[in-house]
């Protein structure tokens, strides 16, 4: 069983493991206000708040495609829907706002437009903060309009607090208890036995050794954390699961650790399970290009969801932060039945999809070192569109210039390869070297010899060839800059 | 205070814009409707309502649209034993159906039915104008995504599931064949769905010949998803009869009707079709919803239960037709100042596997070949390419965007080619008022233009408020100094012919009641999708009978009430239905006030003259004698003295015609005009870019719905952009389409949205012609104003060949098209 608040009321729901939150709200409870647009997490029209209590029992939400979201994740939370914020014929301020700026035409988008923005809201109404262009983007970038334009949506965004605040703001209550039987059996991981029928195995084990445990005994049900990837299985290839091993609230998956290593680097461990949404604050403190690239990394419903380990698990060629880490050193803590190992992340990524993870062993956090104080990096990624898009190419620059010389030079691609990949080749041109030009033309022709990228939907292998030289032309342009105020990117690529 | 008819002060420009055509169509509606000359004589008056408060009227479901509450088809709710149909495709772009074992398939886990083209019990063919769309595949495989069977099952899982299983266990074989992808080859080798049409005005040969420059050209451009939000769904459940009611995501619910009772096999008064909204229509449902309606429609026959579609995401994709790429040519001759004397152009439009509405997008693109300048003595050609892809379709603009971007190619080519601005090039080429010889107020296909004092000023406010020029030094001396990132700017306009280019679909009806507590429910032709079509229709009602909107209400658009009606499409929706549902109005409106002079003001000698509805008021005579009768009052009393009030209302548009054999004739009722300023910075290293400014002014004539009409003009624009950037089809060499759903193909996101973006519509210009309260169509024109930001593209990388040459840039011009452009550019520079 499921239990959790749906707009305020406890439920209680038994669901498939494979479920969806969208299926369980549109199929079983009738609500059809939660529209599906895509079934993919790419346009949401599906949008939810998904609302965790604290510690104190505060309330915060975050948005959600509600089409990827595996539907036993509700437990314990609670979920508003947009036929949650309207109170009687008092509208929310961010459904108001829609109205009187003329914000929805045909209206399918609408719904998770307005879900996007009450979160916003409930963000400005824990802490108001000016609502930059970046701020609106982060916050409207993974909502889909076909007919407006965006323009009166930005609108609606910037006005909705002229509007009257809610009289009865029911979603900032703590929950209220539960069936506690019930409650209590989500935390026991061993109340779900080899004899649990197939069917009712969602699993969410809380404690490493339990995930270890189940992993062992349900080899062949996934691993899922944010499900942004896995369960495009499910709403796509119609792939069905019996069983699922939610690895997000696995305590020691979920947290932020300082950190030194055997080899005397600082750093933080970052559990696996960690949201990019999470990630967010340390990355804009210390490495701000990578903070960058996680405004363009999917949307803020993907960000909410997603989690670093998932994305260096799926060992896809184009994962956005790989490439970043190949070109940060980092290096990976995997747990397994035998105990727990370090491995350099560029010894992870074996083959298109294959990695050096053993039987029944799971990422349990990634090394991230603090940033070198001479260091730079660089982090340019290139797609069709700015927001929400999955990399043609993805280039990570590491590089510290010491006394006219380039040291510690650490380039990493993404889409070049079928996996994400260091170019040593190019490396070595520049290790050493001067920032000449002829040293960037010898690594330019390097990447060349190191490189043949596919050609596919996001991109032809020669336009990747030459995007990927052309970086480097910006990179050296962005090494020898110091004396021209030339812009050398377009701002609303920079950093 | 009585409101007199008298004309708003015009500019003089304007004024001197309403043309004879004008007065004659006056003419010859008057005659028309009873009363004689309500409509002549309103529609050249500058609309009372025009500042008032419900003007701008939000959309009539707006607060339904964000709580949740506005209904899609897959909202609805429907009997529990429905069905949910999914649908077999084929796997292959072009081949042969070899073997279907639909035992096998009915056997499957929780099937109930499955169908193919066998089991139909009637046509077989359901091409919305000429037949090539079979219903389900006979042998011959025309497209990856063609439908080859479809399957009934107790759950939405469970027949895709039985889908997925039968291609698995090999229910289904296929042979495969070679398709054809290219659509220049095929027309080469005369592969067309449709014969070659011509369009000829003057000696376009000798015009070459003598000319002083000749400017030659051609391009690649794009296709377009219409990535409609709301999937095409439909709900069908049966009636006691040997009918359906058809619950779909629909823009022309006649059709739908007609081809679902002929797939049946029943009379069409067995079927009925409602369309209470779309989530998203661009074209992409005007036919391309009808056969997930008719397949539901067999089952729900076959089986006496509700069936149910949707399709997922990449099966729409994959199965319906989009916006038609094209391959244009043009060979200009052009004179010293670089005005066309003549030239010919020619477009190829790949129309995929069968003709659907191909012959009249490709006229449309040949129309629109001259955008708003004048070709001189030219020859247009259209193709109609045969391919094996989805078949083609409409598309917000409907041929008329492709064929523009052909000379708007050719006016940046020009300037290049004689070192002027483009702006000024473009300018010298507009259609102007010209009564010589050389004609330049005509089209190719002989229609003059009306209004082309509008189009001058226009695009002169537009150029001031933008301040084109300033931009343009300072754009100059910026590229001067960047050797990465290049700015670019273009303005370029648009004069989109508002009409079917079909004849007989310029017509619509509407039906109005009124119900004894005095609310009122207008029915008609048209659909909803957004566009607040309905919103506009009800504010029209609501003004002929002097109420608020609240009080009239649409209940949603259904063959039983409207019968007979076209698509919503063409930009006509409100042009059509709205002269319907006013004439509706008018006509009851002249019925209560015959009825009130017996029944309020007997022997008082009140005729219609003296009354007026108004603020929920008949209002009788003037000043002191001045009589109000509250409207609930007057129904009621009309109700007791047995007055109908129900009315219907029909439209026809006037004086257009078209004669397709000599390619010559007045198919526009009149023309629409807008421009806007791009301004784009490239960074010519990666090939990224972004449009930092848009500057836009829009001719809607007298606006029914500012508010409505800014949306329209907004996001077609935005709509537009996405055309011409980011959104790319990609097939792969087998004819599979790669770019199947959001994650692959990349329409316009927040992002997107110009930090800078001045939309304005044109003010004091009422339409020239009598339309509805001398409004003008909204929804496709816009869509066109984008072409500047290809334009401006096209600027910023002329720049890195001193403007001495416009790079060819094919559409999409994605950041891969626009880097290989550059570095193409930067190595003829050093060679």
């Amino acid at each position: 069983m499921i239990n959790f608040h749906l707009n305020g009321q406890p439920r209680s729901v038994a669901a498939a493991p494979d479920t969806s939150v969208l299926e369980l709200l549109r199929d079983t409870l009738g609500q059809t206000g939660t529209k599906e647009g895509c079934a993919s997490g790419d346009c949401g029209a599906c949008t939810v708040a998904i609302g965790e209590p604290d510690a104190a029992g505060q309330m915060h939400y975050h948005s959600a495609n509600a089409c990827i979201m595996p539907a036993h994740q509700l437990q314990g939370r609670q979920l508003v829907t947009v036929e949650g914020l309207a109170d009687g014929d008092t509208l929310h301020p961010a459904q108001a706002a829609m109205v009187t700026c003329h914000g929805s035409q045909c209206g399918f988008c609408t719904p998770g437009i307005v879900m996007s923005l009450f979160t916003l809201h409930e963000a400005q109404t824990a802490t108001p903060a000016p609502l930059t262009p970046e701020r609106l983007e982060a916050a409207l970038g993974g909502n889909l309009c076909r007919c407006t334009g965006y323009r009166p949506i930005r609108d609606a965004a910037l006005t909705m607090s002229e509007h009257p605040a809610p009289r009865q703001a029911w979603w900032r209550q703590a929950l209220a208890p539960m069936n506690t039987a019930q409650t209590d059996a989500v935390k026991t991981d061993a109340v779900k036995t080899d004899s649990t029928p197939p069917g009712e195995r969602f699993l969410q084990p809380t404690t490493l050794a339990a995930l270890l445990a189940e992993r062992v005994r349900f080899p062949d049900a996934p691993l899922v954390a944010g499900g942004t990837d896995l369960w495009l299985n499910v709403t796509q290839n119609l792939t069905r699961y019996d069983g699922v091993i939610d690895v997000s609230r696995v305590d020691e998956l979920s947290r932020i650790e300082t950190a030194t290593l055997d080899d005397g680097r600082e750093g933080w461990w970052i559990g696996a399970a960690v949201t990019y949404s999470r990630l967010a604050p340390l990355l804009d403190e210390h490495y701000p290009a990578f903070a960058h690239l996680l405004h363009r990394l999917g949307s803020a419903q993907i960000r909410n969801r997603g989690t670093l380990g998932g994305n260096i698990a799926n060992a896809s060629p184009i994962g956005d932060t790989p490439p970043v880490l190949l070109a940060l050193n980092a290096r990976l803590l995997l747990a397994g039945p035998e105990g727990e190992r370090e491995l350099a992340l560029d010894a992870f990524f074996l083959d298109y999809k294959k990695t050096a993870l053993r039987e029944n062993e799971v990422i349990r956090a990634i090394f991230l070192p603090h940033p070198e104080p001479t260091g730079n990096l660089n982090v340019w990624k290139l797609s069709k569109r700015r927001e929400d898009d999955i990399s043609a190419l993805l280039g990570a620059f590491h590089w510290r210039l010491e006394e006219g010389v380039l040291r510690e030079v650490r380039l990493a691609f993404g889409g070049m390869a079928a996996i994400s990949k260091r170019a040593y080749i190019a490396e070595a041109a520049l290790e050493g070297q001067a920032p000449t030009e002829a040293a960037f033309t010898a690594a330019r022709a390097a990447l060349l010899d190191e490189f043949s990228p596919m050609s596919d939907v996001r991109g032809s292998a020669d336009y990747r060839q030459l995007a990927a030289a052309n970086l480097l032309e910006r990179l050296r342009r962005v090494v020898t800059a110091t004396d021209t105020a030339e812009e050398v990117m377009l701002n609303a690529y920079a950093h | 205070m009585r409101t007199l008819t008298k004309l708003n002060p015009l500019d003089p420009e304007a004024a001197s814009d309403v043309g004879d055509d004008s007065a004659a169509a006056r003419e010859e509606q008057a005659g028309r409707i009873k009363g004689d000359g309500p409509l002549a004589r309103d529609t050249v008056e500058a609309p009372p309502h025009r500042h008032v408060h419900q003007h701008a009227q939000a959309h009539e479901s707006a607060v339904k649209h964000v709580t949740g509450r506005a209904a899609y088809i897959d909202d609805l709710k429907a009997p529990a034993d429905t069905l949910h149909i999914a649908l077999g495709l084929s796997p292959v772009a072009h081949g042969r159906l070899t073997h279907l074992d639909l035992a096998r398939i009915r056997a499957l886990p929780g099937v109930v039915d499955a169908v193919g083209l066998d089991d139909v019990p009637g046509h077989t063919d359901i091409g919305p104008v000429f037949p090539g769309d079979p219903i389900f595949v006979e042998e011959e495989i025309s497209y990856a995504g063609q439908v080859l069977f479809a399957v009934a099952a107790e759950s939405y899982r469970a027949a895709r599931e039985a889908v997925k299983a039968a291609f698995d266990a090999n229910m289904i074989t296929v042979d495969v064949e070679l398709p054809s992808l290219d659509a220049v080859a095929a027309a080469e080798r005369g592969e067309f769905v449709r014969p070659t049409h011509v369009q000829q005005r003057g000696d376009w040969e000798k015009a070459l010949s003598d000319a002083a420059h000749v400017i030659e050209g051609e391009q690649f451009v794009g296709g377009q998803e219409h990535f409609y939000l709301e999937g095409q769904a439909c709900l069908v459940t049966p009636t006691e009869d040997e009918g359906v009611v058809v619950h779909t995501s629909n823009q022309h619910p006649s059709e739908t009707q007609k081809l679902v009772a002929e797939v049946l096999g029943i009379a069409l008064h067995a079927v009925t079709v409602e369309v209470r909204r779309m989530g998203g229509g661009f074209g992409g449902k005007e036919t391309q919803a009808s056969p997930w309606a008719c397949i539901a429609a067999l089952f729900c026959r076959r089986t006496g239960r509700a069936a149910r579609v949707r399709l997922p995401r990449s099966e729409d994709m994959r199965a319906t037709g989009k916006r038609h790429p094209f391959h244009n040519r043009y060979r200009l001759g052009v004179d010293q100042n670089g005005i066309i004397q003549g030239g010919e152009i020619t477009v190829i439009g790949d129309c995929g596997y069968s003709p659907d509405l191909s012959d009249a997008i490709v006229d449309r693109a040949m129309f629109h070949s001259d955008n708003a300048y004048s070709l001189g003595a030219a020859r247009v050609t259209g193709h109609r390419a045969r391919t094996h892809t989805a078949s083609n379709t409409a598309f917000r603009g409907f041929g008329g965007p492709q064929g523009m971007m052909a000379i708007e190619a050719a006016m940046d080519d020009i300037a290049r080619h004689l070192g002027e601005d483009p702006l000024t090039v473009r300018k010298r080429n507009f259609y102007r008022k010209d009564h010589q010889t050389t004609r330049r107020d005509i089209t190719h296909y002989g229609q003059p233009v009306d209004q082309t004092g509008l189009l001058h000023t226009l695009v002169e406010q537009l150029e001031a408020s933008s301040d084109y020029w300033a931009r343009r030094e300072e754009i100059a001396a910026f590229n001067a100094q960047s050797s990465v990132i290049k700015k670019g700017l273009a303005l370029t306009p648009v004069k989109f012919g508002i009409s079917f280019t079909a004849k007989h679909l310029n017509q619509a009806g509407a039906l109005l009641h009124v119900y004894t507590d005095g609310s009122v429910m207008i029915n008609h032709g048209g659909t909803e999708m957004g566009q607040g079509l309905h919103t506009k229709i009800t504010q029209v009602v609501a003004r002929e009978l002097g109420l608020d909107v609240n009080v009239v209400r649409i209940s949603a658009t259904r063959t039983d009430k409207v019968p007979n009606t076209s698509p919503t499409a063409a930009s006509s929706g409100a042009d059509l239905n709205g002269q319907a549902a006013r004439d509706a109005s008018v006509k009851l409106k002249a019925r209560l006030f015959d009825f009130a002079a017996d029944h309020f003001f007997p022997g008082q000698g009140a005729d219609s003259d003296d009354m007026r509805l108004e603020a929920g008021y008949l209002i009788a005579g003037y000043g002191e004698s001045e009589q109000r009768i509250p409207w609930g009052e007057l129904v009621q009393a009309a109700y007791f003295g047995r007055v109908s009030l129900s009315e219907k209302g029909f439209y026809a548009t006037p004086l257009i015609h078209y004669d397709r054999s000599v390619g010559q004739g007045n198919p526009f009722y009149y023309y629409a005009f807008g421009a806007a300023v791009s301004e784009v910075s490239v960074d010519t290293l990666s090939g990224e870019y972004q449009v930092t400014r848009v500057d836009i002014l829009h001719d809607v004539g007298d606006s029914l719905n500012p508010a409505i009409d800014i949306g329209q003009v907004e996001g077609g624009f935005i709509q537009g952009m996405g055309w011409l950037t980011s959104e790319e089809l990609k097939w792969n060499d087998a004819g599979q389409l790669l770019s199947t759903g959001p994650a692959t193909y990349k329409i316009p996101t927040f992002g997107d949205l110009p930090p800078v973006f001045n939309v304005a519509l044109m003010e004091g210009h009422p339409n020239s012609m009598a339309s509805i309260y001398r409004s003008k169509a909204v929804g496709e024109p816009p869509f066109m104003l984008a072409i500047s930001v290809w334009s401006a593209l096209r600027d910023a990388l002329a720049s890195l060949a001193g403007y001495r040459e416009a790079p060819r840039l094919d559409t999409p011009a994605t950041p891969e098209r626009v880097l290989l452009a550059a570095e193409a550019l930067r190595a003829q520079e050093t060679t």
